[in-house]
Protein backbone atom coordinates (compact mmCIF):
# COMPACT_ATOMS: atom_id res chain seq x y z
CA UNK A 1 0.00 0.00 0.00
CA UNK A 2 3.07 2.22 0.95
CA UNK A 3 4.54 1.88 -2.27
CA UNK A 4 1.36 2.47 -4.36
CA UNK A 5 1.09 5.81 -2.67
CA UNK A 6 4.27 6.84 -3.17
CA UNK A 7 4.12 6.11 -6.78
CA UNK A 8 0.90 8.20 -7.00
CA UNK A 9 2.81 10.91 -5.37
CA UNK A 10 5.77 10.50 -7.31
CA UNK A 11 4.13 11.03 -10.52
CA UNK A 12 1.83 13.65 -9.00
CA UNK A 13 4.78 15.90 -8.41
CA UNK A 14 6.03 14.91 -11.67
CA UNK A 15 3.40 16.56 -13.58
CA UNK A 16 3.25 19.55 -11.46
CA UNK A 17 7.08 20.20 -11.76
CA UNK A 18 6.53 19.55 -16.15
CA UNK A 19 3.55 21.94 -15.95
CA UNK A 20 5.98 24.62 -14.13
CA UNK A 21 8.00 24.36 -17.15
CA UNK A 22 5.70 26.22 -19.36
CA UNK A 23 4.89 28.85 -16.70
CA UNK A 24 6.72 32.59 -17.81
CA UNK A 25 9.87 33.40 -16.35
CA UNK A 26 9.22 35.24 -12.93
CA UNK A 27 9.06 39.28 -14.00
CA UNK A 28 9.04 38.08 -17.52
CA UNK A 29 7.19 41.69 -18.51
CA UNK A 30 6.17 40.16 -21.55
CA UNK A 31 4.00 37.26 -20.07
CA UNK A 32 0.33 37.72 -20.38
CA UNK A 33 -0.30 38.56 -16.63
CA UNK A 34 1.98 41.39 -16.98
CA UNK A 35 1.56 42.48 -20.67
CA UNK A 36 -2.36 43.47 -20.48
CA UNK A 37 -3.76 44.02 -16.96
CA UNK A 38 -0.81 45.56 -14.61
CA UNK A 39 0.41 48.62 -16.86
CA UNK A 40 -2.51 49.93 -16.32
CA UNK A 41 -3.43 49.33 -12.77
CA UNK A 42 0.36 50.89 -12.33
CA UNK A 43 -0.23 53.91 -14.45
CA UNK A 44 -3.87 54.82 -13.14
CA UNK A 45 -3.99 53.79 -9.57
CA UNK A 46 -3.17 57.19 -8.08
CA UNK A 47 -5.08 58.77 -10.40
CA UNK A 48 -8.57 56.86 -9.77
CA UNK A 49 -8.20 55.84 -5.91
CA UNK A 50 -5.61 57.89 -4.42
CA UNK A 51 -4.48 54.95 -3.00
CA UNK A 52 -0.57 54.07 -2.78
CA UNK A 53 -0.51 50.70 -2.07
CA UNK A 54 -1.21 49.38 -5.39
CA UNK A 55 -2.18 45.65 -4.17
CA UNK A 56 -4.90 46.69 -1.76
CA UNK A 57 -6.73 49.04 -4.32
CA UNK A 58 -6.47 45.99 -6.34
CA UNK A 59 -7.82 44.05 -3.86
CA UNK A 60 -10.99 45.98 -2.32
CA UNK A 61 -11.54 48.55 -5.03
CA UNK A 62 -10.74 46.91 -8.85
CA UNK A 63 -11.70 43.19 -7.60
CA UNK A 64 -14.32 44.55 -4.77
CA UNK A 65 -16.33 41.87 -5.34
CA UNK A 66 -14.05 39.08 -4.94
CA UNK A 67 -13.03 40.57 -1.82
CA UNK A 68 -16.60 40.15 -1.00
CA UNK A 69 -16.60 36.86 -1.80
CA UNK A 70 -13.69 35.42 0.37
CA UNK A 71 -15.41 37.80 3.89
CA UNK A 72 -18.30 35.77 2.77
CA UNK A 73 -16.34 32.29 2.57
CA UNK A 74 -14.62 33.03 6.34
CA UNK A 75 -18.21 34.43 7.95
CA UNK A 76 -19.67 30.71 6.36
CA UNK A 77 -16.46 28.57 7.87
CA UNK A 78 -17.12 30.06 11.34
CA UNK A 79 -20.75 29.72 11.10
CA UNK A 80 -19.99 26.31 10.43
CA UNK A 81 -17.68 25.45 12.92
CA UNK A 82 -19.70 26.90 15.59
CA UNK A 83 -22.41 24.30 14.13
CA UNK A 84 -20.05 21.46 13.89
CA UNK A 85 -18.05 21.94 17.35
CA UNK A 86 -20.75 23.78 19.50
CA UNK A 87 -21.90 21.26 22.27
CA UNK A 88 -26.16 21.60 23.09
CA UNK A 89 -27.48 20.25 25.68
CA UNK A 90 -29.61 17.46 24.21
CA UNK A 91 -26.16 15.29 23.02
CA UNK B 1 17.18 38.25 -4.54
CA UNK B 2 20.81 36.36 -3.57
CA UNK B 3 20.61 33.00 -5.10
CA UNK B 4 22.80 31.33 -2.29
CA UNK B 5 20.29 32.65 0.36
CA UNK B 6 17.36 31.28 -2.17
CA UNK B 7 18.67 27.72 -2.67
CA UNK B 8 18.95 27.86 1.32
CA UNK B 9 15.79 28.72 1.85
CA UNK B 10 14.06 25.95 -0.88
CA UNK B 11 15.87 23.68 1.01
CA UNK B 12 15.25 24.23 4.47
CA UNK B 13 11.50 24.59 3.03
CA UNK B 14 11.61 20.76 1.93
CA UNK B 15 13.42 19.59 4.91
CA UNK B 16 11.18 20.88 6.72
CA UNK B 17 7.97 19.68 4.83
CA UNK B 18 9.22 16.37 4.62
CA UNK B 19 9.77 16.55 8.86
CA UNK B 20 6.75 17.76 9.62
CA UNK B 21 5.01 14.58 8.04
CA UNK B 22 7.48 12.33 8.90
CA UNK B 23 7.97 12.96 12.56
CA UNK B 24 6.24 10.84 15.50
CA UNK B 25 5.01 13.85 18.03
CA UNK B 26 2.21 15.65 16.61
CA UNK B 27 3.09 18.99 18.70
CA UNK B 28 6.42 18.92 16.93
CA UNK B 29 4.84 18.34 13.49
CA UNK B 30 2.29 21.36 14.33
CA UNK B 31 5.42 23.36 15.04
CA UNK B 32 7.50 22.38 11.69
CA UNK B 33 4.24 23.38 9.98
CA UNK B 34 4.37 27.22 11.65
CA UNK B 35 7.86 27.03 10.65
CA UNK B 36 7.34 25.93 6.74
CA UNK B 37 4.94 28.64 6.74
CA UNK B 38 7.51 31.68 7.76
CA UNK B 39 10.25 30.41 5.26
CA UNK B 40 7.69 30.84 3.03
CA UNK B 41 6.83 33.76 4.07
CA UNK B 42 10.78 34.88 3.80
CA UNK B 43 10.46 33.72 -0.03
CA UNK B 44 7.39 36.09 -0.86
CA UNK B 45 9.24 38.48 0.70
CA UNK B 46 12.28 37.86 -1.27
CA UNK B 47 10.29 37.89 -4.40
CA UNK B 48 9.20 40.94 -3.93
CA UNK B 49 5.05 40.02 -2.92
CA UNK B 50 5.28 41.75 0.64
CA UNK B 51 1.29 42.13 1.07
CA UNK B 52 1.27 37.73 0.23
CA UNK B 53 4.30 37.09 3.03
CA UNK B 54 2.62 39.35 5.42
CA UNK B 55 -0.91 37.13 4.31
CA UNK B 56 1.51 34.26 5.18
CA UNK B 57 3.18 35.17 8.51
CA UNK B 58 -0.63 36.49 10.01
CA UNK B 59 -2.47 33.17 8.90
CA UNK B 60 -0.10 30.26 8.11
CA UNK B 61 2.93 31.03 11.16
CA UNK B 62 0.67 32.72 13.57
CA UNK B 63 -3.34 31.65 13.63
CA UNK B 64 -3.23 28.11 11.94
CA UNK B 65 -0.37 26.92 14.28
CA UNK B 66 -2.67 28.39 17.27
CA UNK B 67 -5.22 26.29 16.01
CA UNK B 68 -3.09 22.98 15.39
CA UNK B 69 -1.98 23.68 19.26
CA UNK B 70 -5.34 24.20 20.34
CA UNK B 71 -6.31 20.81 18.78
CA UNK B 72 -3.57 18.71 19.69
CA UNK B 73 -4.29 19.28 23.63
CA UNK B 74 -7.79 17.30 22.80
CA UNK B 75 -5.87 14.21 21.81
CA UNK B 76 -2.82 11.85 22.06
CA UNK B 77 0.42 13.30 21.57
CA UNK B 78 1.77 10.60 19.46
CA UNK B 79 0.78 8.80 16.08
CA UNK B 80 0.25 5.32 16.03
CA UNK B 81 1.66 4.27 12.36
CA UNK C 1 -5.28 26.60 28.14
CA UNK C 2 -8.32 25.76 29.78
CA UNK C 3 -7.72 25.78 33.24
CA UNK C 4 -5.04 28.73 34.51
CA UNK C 5 -1.57 27.78 35.23
CA UNK C 6 -0.09 30.38 37.54
CA UNK C 7 2.86 31.48 35.97
CA UNK C 8 4.13 34.86 36.45
CA UNK C 9 6.82 35.50 34.01
CA UNK C 10 4.28 34.49 31.27
CA UNK C 11 1.05 36.56 32.27
CA UNK C 12 3.51 39.48 32.75
CA UNK C 13 4.46 39.52 29.67
CA UNK C 14 1.33 38.70 27.72
CA UNK C 15 -0.54 41.45 29.75
CA UNK C 16 2.67 43.53 28.51
CA UNK C 17 2.60 42.34 25.00
CA UNK C 18 -1.49 42.09 25.08
CA UNK C 19 -1.80 46.08 24.13
CA UNK C 20 1.48 46.49 21.83
CA UNK C 21 -0.56 43.77 19.86
CA UNK C 22 -3.87 45.18 19.57
CA UNK C 23 -2.83 48.53 18.78
CA UNK C 24 -0.20 47.05 15.86
CA UNK C 25 -2.81 44.86 14.87
CA UNK C 26 -5.24 48.17 14.47
CA UNK C 27 -2.37 49.94 12.61
CA UNK C 28 -2.57 47.33 9.54
CA UNK C 29 -6.17 47.73 9.06
CA UNK C 30 -6.03 51.49 9.34
CA UNK C 31 -2.56 51.92 6.87
CA UNK C 32 -3.60 49.36 4.53
CA UNK C 33 -3.22 51.81 2.03
CA UNK C 34 0.21 53.23 2.22
CA UNK C 35 1.87 49.96 3.62
CA UNK C 36 1.83 46.55 3.35
CA UNK C 37 -1.49 45.19 5.24
CA UNK C 38 -5.28 45.09 5.05
CA UNK C 39 -8.29 44.14 6.92
CA UNK C 40 -7.16 40.48 6.57
CA UNK C 41 -3.90 40.85 8.11
CA UNK C 42 -4.90 43.18 10.96
CA UNK C 43 -7.96 40.97 11.68
CA UNK C 44 -5.47 37.89 12.19
CA UNK C 45 -3.35 39.64 14.56
CA UNK C 46 -5.96 41.41 16.24
CA UNK C 47 -7.09 37.93 17.00
CA UNK C 48 -3.34 36.71 17.63
CA UNK C 49 -3.67 39.16 20.51
CA UNK C 50 -6.93 37.61 22.11
CA UNK C 51 -5.58 34.09 21.80
CA UNK C 52 -2.06 34.85 22.89
CA UNK C 53 -4.65 36.41 25.98
CA UNK C 54 -6.46 32.63 25.81
CA UNK C 55 -3.07 30.40 26.18
CA UNK C 56 -1.36 32.95 28.54
CA UNK C 57 -4.45 33.24 31.02
CA UNK C 58 -7.55 30.88 30.87
CA UNK C 59 -10.77 30.99 28.52
CA UNK C 60 -13.07 32.40 31.45
CA UNK C 61 -10.53 35.60 31.90
CA UNK C 62 -10.30 36.11 28.15
CA UNK C 63 -14.24 35.84 27.97
CA UNK C 64 -14.35 38.39 30.21
CA UNK C 65 -12.49 40.95 27.87
CA UNK C 66 -14.37 39.46 24.89
CA UNK C 67 -17.78 37.44 25.31
CA UNK C 68 -19.24 35.03 22.60
CA UNK C 69 -22.42 37.06 21.67
CA UNK C 70 -20.27 40.03 21.34
CA UNK C 71 -18.35 38.42 19.34
CA UNK C 72 -21.13 36.68 17.09
CA UNK C 73 -22.21 40.08 16.63
CA UNK C 74 -19.22 41.59 14.84
CA UNK C 75 -18.69 38.54 13.15
CA UNK C 76 -21.91 39.31 11.21
CA UNK C 77 -21.52 43.52 11.63
CA UNK C 78 -18.20 43.15 9.81
CA UNK C 79 -19.52 40.97 6.37
CA UNK C 80 -22.82 43.88 6.47
CA UNK C 81 -20.43 46.73 6.84
CA UNK C 82 -18.66 45.46 3.37
CA UNK C 83 -22.46 44.37 1.65
CA UNK C 84 -23.72 47.63 3.69
CA UNK C 85 -21.16 49.68 1.65
CA UNK C 86 -21.83 48.18 -1.52
CA UNK C 87 -25.52 48.45 -1.49
CA UNK C 88 -25.12 51.95 -0.13
CA UNK C 89 -23.23 52.77 -3.68
CA UNK C 90 -26.11 51.50 -5.36
CA UNK C 91 -28.55 53.22 -4.18
CA UNK C 92 -26.58 56.09 -4.36
CA UNK C 93 -27.08 56.00 -8.03
CA UNK C 94 -23.61 53.51 -8.81
CA UNK C 95 -22.74 50.10 -9.49
CA UNK C 96 -22.16 47.51 -6.59
CA UNK C 97 -18.80 48.35 -5.21
CA UNK C 98 -17.97 51.41 -6.81
CA UNK C 99 -16.77 54.12 -3.78
CA UNK C 100 -17.04 56.73 -6.52
CA UNK C 101 -20.36 57.90 -5.91
CA UNK C 102 -19.86 58.01 -1.87
CA UNK C 103 -18.63 61.47 -2.64
CA UNK C 104 -22.23 62.73 -2.62
CA UNK C 105 -22.65 61.79 1.35
CA UNK C 106 -18.78 62.50 2.32
CA UNK C 107 -17.13 66.32 2.11
CA UNK C 108 -14.39 64.26 -0.60
CA UNK C 109 -14.19 64.42 -4.07
CA UNK C 110 -14.42 61.28 -6.27
CA UNK C 111 -11.26 60.36 -5.95
CA UNK C 112 -10.63 60.15 -2.23
CA UNK C 113 -14.28 58.65 -1.77
CA UNK C 114 -12.68 55.65 -3.74
CA UNK C 115 -9.95 55.67 -0.77
CA UNK C 116 -12.75 56.41 1.79
CA UNK C 117 -14.70 53.25 0.63
CA UNK C 118 -11.55 50.89 0.73
CA UNK C 119 -11.18 51.82 4.21
CA UNK C 120 -14.04 51.01 5.53
CA UNK C 121 -14.43 47.59 2.79
CA UNK C 122 -10.88 47.12 5.17
CA UNK C 123 -12.98 47.83 8.65
CA UNK C 124 -15.63 45.14 7.70
CA UNK C 125 -13.56 42.73 6.65
CA UNK C 126 -10.71 42.81 9.91
CA UNK C 127 -13.58 42.72 12.17
CA UNK C 128 -14.96 39.60 10.00
CA UNK C 129 -11.94 38.28 10.34
CA UNK C 130 -11.13 39.07 13.81
CA UNK C 131 -14.55 37.54 14.99
CA UNK C 132 -14.28 34.30 12.98
CA UNK C 133 -10.78 33.30 14.16
CA UNK C 134 -11.18 33.95 17.60
CA UNK C 135 -14.66 31.97 17.52
CA UNK C 136 -12.93 28.94 15.93
CA UNK C 137 -10.11 28.48 18.33
CA UNK C 138 -12.56 29.20 21.41
CA UNK C 139 -14.62 26.38 20.01
CA UNK C 140 -11.28 24.10 18.98
CA UNK C 141 -10.12 24.81 22.74
CA UNK C 142 -12.49 24.29 24.64
CA UNK C 143 -14.36 21.42 22.70
CA UNK C 144 -17.61 23.23 22.00
CA UNK C 145 -18.20 24.14 25.75
CA UNK C 146 -20.19 27.49 26.43
CA UNK C 147 -21.63 29.29 29.34
CA UNK C 148 -24.63 27.80 30.46
CA UNK C 149 -24.13 24.45 29.45
CA UNK C 150 -24.11 21.56 32.34
CA UNK C 151 -21.26 19.57 31.82
CA UNK C 152 -18.74 22.84 31.23
CA UNK C 153 -16.94 22.03 34.72
CA UNK C 154 -16.40 18.19 34.52
CA UNK C 155 -15.04 18.14 30.90
CA UNK C 156 -12.83 20.81 31.64
CA UNK C 157 -11.27 18.67 34.74
CA UNK C 158 -11.05 15.42 32.44
CA UNK C 159 -8.85 17.45 29.98
CA UNK C 160 -6.39 18.77 32.60
CA UNK C 161 -6.69 15.28 33.91
CA UNK C 162 -5.64 13.92 30.47
CA UNK C 163 -3.00 16.31 29.59
CA UNK C 164 -1.11 15.43 33.46
CA UNK C 165 -0.84 11.81 32.69
CA UNK C 166 1.17 12.60 29.63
Amino acid sequence: MKIIAFFATFITGFLLIYATVDMPDWGDPNSPPNAHVSPRYIEKVILETATPNIVTAVLADYRGYDTFGESVVIFTAGIICLMLLRRTSDD
Amino acid sequence: MIWQLDILILLIVVICAIASITVKDILSSALLLGAYSFLMCLLWTGMGAVDVAFTEAAVGAGISTAFFIGAVFHMTRRTKD
Amino acid sequence: MINRYENVVIETVSRLLVPALQLFGLYVIAHGHGSPGGGFQGGCILAASFILMVIAYDIRVAKSHMSENLNTILCCLGVFIYGGIGLLCVILGGNFLDYSVLHKILPVDPVKARYMGILGVEIGVGMAVMAVMISIFLNIASRGEHEGHENSVSVSAGVSDRRNNE
